[in-house]
């Protein structure tokens, strides 16, 4: 069997466990696993850059995911009313500038010194000094900008132009998905810098940090996204269905077709996000298939398989490494920003490691490391079977339970703890595929 | 008399907790260094380790409590202590048979072993969570505090109250044994002194007669005794919750690292290092300042640096400024 033939089959597969719960569950069950499909194949992808071309252990994922939720916050919402004051929201920017010139005029100064007690003494003074400076200026502006109508905002707002009627400008998501693109590469660039050159367990560990810094600023930063109020009711780049079932064109149409208005415009809702999803994969997956068989794929598979040889031959390893960092994060930023865009909320505390980073990494192990196709095929099955085990677990464990007797407090347990069972099976499936098929269902070539 | 209740209160917030906190952390990272040193790459499974060895703590200490066994003013989780430990070496013998050995005898890179220990702690997690649920679960029993606050006031009519939980000295007493333990049977015991040569020079080791599968399995047995007894603690001191100890994780690794991986000593001094850190970064110094500082000083606000969600920034600073300015560790560890 060729590997065209292979990969077909494959991927017809997977269209018909998609369909299938089409038939058998429901129409909206599938498009929705079909939306957060195409997304994680993006997320996929983005990991890929790092672990399939260049070896990079990046397990900071929910960081990059959560900050692109963010900017859709910052791009879509309407500005706050009141905020935008010498003492508020602008106070803030300017605090933010002078934490950030604190640390340069630190680094600066680390740069001109010479070694010894002195550098220290005036590293050390800047540092605590200028944290005090900072939170004097800081502390203020925020209590400002949190006591501004704090149950329905308390934060800066965003860039949308619309004002009152900000729901109409949808496109402004879009926007934020590119910056979402932008602020994961801007935290990616700062923290390759200081990071990149550990070793991968370092690095591994280094990257888990830095996301659960990133969700507990999301949780506690009330001004930026409203922290744990969560940011609901985002305007979206596709119609809403109340909208459609007013439409008399709409109704007519779906009449026409035989199906009922409302289930018509939840699926027609969910099908325009599919296709926006689709382009944006599109784009993503063919630029990195570009990239891959550029010269510049070559040198960064090179680098991955003998950092040495790749050093001596004249590459800069360190850029390098730096560059295709900040690329896939910022792939994992625009996916991101499409999963806030989807849910229609931020919700920061719903971020937990084992669903936005370590999944993503079964995603790109099963799928096929170093190979885009392979990563993308991940994503879908994966994303799949998260979805599915529940409803399958629970009729699994039905079965087994079906010959004890009603009542008794080990089928009650297992009957509940179905639902525990997804990453019981994830773990199985990342263990199994490693043991048998360590390149994947799709290895590079 | 100030001097006295400033130090009193700062015992209280700052020096009781600490020490309790951090010699969990140094538990824990102990497994991770030992793992790290014998084995050779870093268990992101050993959170769910831990979380697994308590969960059957917690499971005999159900059993125990409903049959009227107790273990008088000591909670009774100390008397499941062993079945934990038990049922943990157990399961990470498993776990080592069927899955890391295969990798073992192939000598696959680190970083695959790390990957593959990521399947593990999806497997542990999920089994921890079928079998006791993902919610709080209550086990401590016996006294709960050794001094309350209101008997040290009584005690010594100051202002400030001291308060000891028996958790906590339970918490440091336990560690001071299983260290001295530790350290007894890696210095001064035949297998300890293998593992310690393993450590050092696989190749020699090999060469001179050391048997690798057997080094292997005391590290499994030792790295599951240290994970149980850390879990067990940390549950009783604050409270049992699977998805908790998948966080200490982050501290763990900081600890481990900051020490140097693959030093023991470094993983108790790293754990202490995090723990003192991430506590008095957070918390509230007004209280100790009010006795210290003449009173037009006073401070108004709470005087605290940052607030306590961002502990897990405290120990990745910490990692970090250890990584950049000294990659060893503040002990000298290994550097692959």
């Amino acid at each position: 069997m060729s590997d065209t033939t292979r990969n077909t089959l494959y991927f017809a597969a997977v269209a018909v466990l998609i369909l299938g719960t089409g038939v058998l569950q429901s129409w909206n069950s599938a498009l929705f696993i079909l939306n957060m499909g195409l997304i994680s194949a993006i997320m996929a992808l983005g990991v890929n850059l790092q672990w399939g071309f260049a070896g990079l252990f990046n397990v900071g994922i929910m960081g990059f995911v959560a900050l692109g939720g963010l900017a859709v916050v910052l791009t879509s919402m309407p500005p706050a009313e009141g905020v935008w004051t010498a003492s508020g929201a602008w106070k803030i920017l300017f605090a933010l500038a002078l934490g950030a010139g604190i640390l340069l005029a630190t680094i600066f100064t680390r740069k001109r010194m010479d070694k010894g007690r002195m550098r220290n003494l005036a590293t050390l003074v800047l540092l605590v000094g200028g944290f005090f400076l900072f939170r004097a200026v800081f502390d203020p502006a925020v209590a400002t900008v949190e006591a501004m109508n704090p149950a329905a905002n308390g934060n800066i707002g965003g860039l949308n132009p619309g004002g009152e009627n900000f729901k109409a400008h949808g496109w402004t998501t879009i926007v934020g998905w590119g910056l979402g693109g932008i602020l994961a590469a801007g935290a990616a660039w700062l923290i390759g810098k200081t990071a990149l050159g550990l070793r991968s367990d370092y690095l591994a560990i280094a990257t888990l940090g830095i996301a659960e810094i990133i969700i507990a600023v999301l949780k506690n930063e009330d001004w930026l996204a409203r922290g744990v109020k969560n940011v609901i009711g985002l305007p979206r780049p596709v119609p809403y269905e109340i909208d459609l079932q007013q439409s008399a064109t709409f109704v007519q149409r779906a009449e026409g077709l035989g199906v009922d208005p409302v289930t018509a415009s939840t699926l027609f809702v969910k099908l325009n996000y599919s296709i926006l999803f689709a382009i944006v994969l599109a784009i993503i997956f063919v630029m990195s298939q570009l990239a891959l068989k550029s010269p510049w794929g070559r040198m960064m598979r090179a680098i991955r398989d003998n950092e040495v040889a790749a050093e001596a031959m004249g590459k800069d390893v360190t850029r390098r490494h730096l560059q295709i960092f900040v690329l896939g994060s910022a792939v994992c930023g625009i996916a991101g920003a499409m999963i806030t865009t989807l849910d229609g909320q931020l919700t920061p505390g719903t971020y937990q490691p084992l669903r936005f980073t370590f999944l993503i990494w079964v995603m790109v192990i099963v799928g096929g490391s170093g190979n885009n196709l392979g990563a993308v095929l991940g994503g879908f099955i994966i994303w799949f079977f998260w979805v599915q085990v529940e409803p399958l677990g629970l009729g699994l464990m039905h079965l087994i339970t079906s010959g004890m007797a009603e009542g008794s407090a080990l089928k009650a347990h297992l009957i509940d703890s179905a639902a525990h069972m997804r990453l019981l099976t994830m773990g199985l499936i990342l263990l199994l595929v490693l043991r048998f098929s360590p390149r994947g269902l799709i290895p590079e070539k | 008399m100030d001097f006295l209740n400033a130090i009193v209160a700062l015992s209280n917030f700052v020096l009781v907790p600490a020490i309790a906190y951090g010699s969990q952390l140094a538990l824990g990272a102990l497994g991770v260094t030992l793992i790290y040193g014998i084995l050779r790459f870093s268990n992101f499974a050993h959170g769910d380790t831990m979380a697994f060895g308590a969960m059957v703590v917690v499971l005999v200490t159900w059993w125990m409590q409903s049959v009227g066994i107790s273990f008088g003013p000591l909670p009774t989780a100390l008397l499941a202590l062993p079945f934990g430990i038990l049922g943990c070496m157990a399961l990470v013998l498993f776990t080592d048979r069927v899955v890391y050995r295969f990798y073992r005898v192939q000598k696959a890179s680190p970083v695959i072993l790390v990957i593959v220990s990521m399947g593990v702690m999806f497997i542990m997690n999920g089994l921890v969570r079928f079998i006791i649920g993902p919610g709080d679960q209550k086990f401590a029993d016996g006294e709960r505090f050794i001094i309350s606050a209101r008997e040290f006031k009584q005690l010594t009519g100051l202002r400030e109250g001291l308060a000891i939980k028996t958790t906590q000295g339970l918490t440091v007493v336990t560690a001071v044994i299983v260290v001295a333990l530790l350290f007894w049977f890696l210095n001064r015991t035949r297998t300890g002194k293998s593992m310690r040569a393993y450590s050092d020079n696989e190749d020699l080791a090999l060469l001179s007669g050391i048997n690798p599968e057997r080094v292997v399995m005391y590290t499994w047995l030792i790295v599951a005794a240290l994970a149980t007894v850390a879990g067990t603690l940390y549950g009783l001191d604050k409270t049992f919750k699977p998805f908790i100890y998948f966080q200490l994780l982050l501290p763990i690794f900081a600890s481990a690292i900051v020490g140097g991986l693959g030093n023991p000593v470094g993983a108790i001094a790293g754990g202490f290092v995090i723990a003192f850190s991430e506590v008095t970064i957070t918390y509230a110094w007004k209280k100790v300042l009010k006795y210290l500082l003449p009173e037009n000083l006073e401070p108004d606000s709470l005087v605290q640096l940052m607030s306590t969600d961002y502990k897990f920034a405290v120990s990745f600073v910490i990692l970090l400024i250890v990584l950049l300015f000294k990659p060893t560790g503040l002990f000298k560890g290994k550097s692959v």
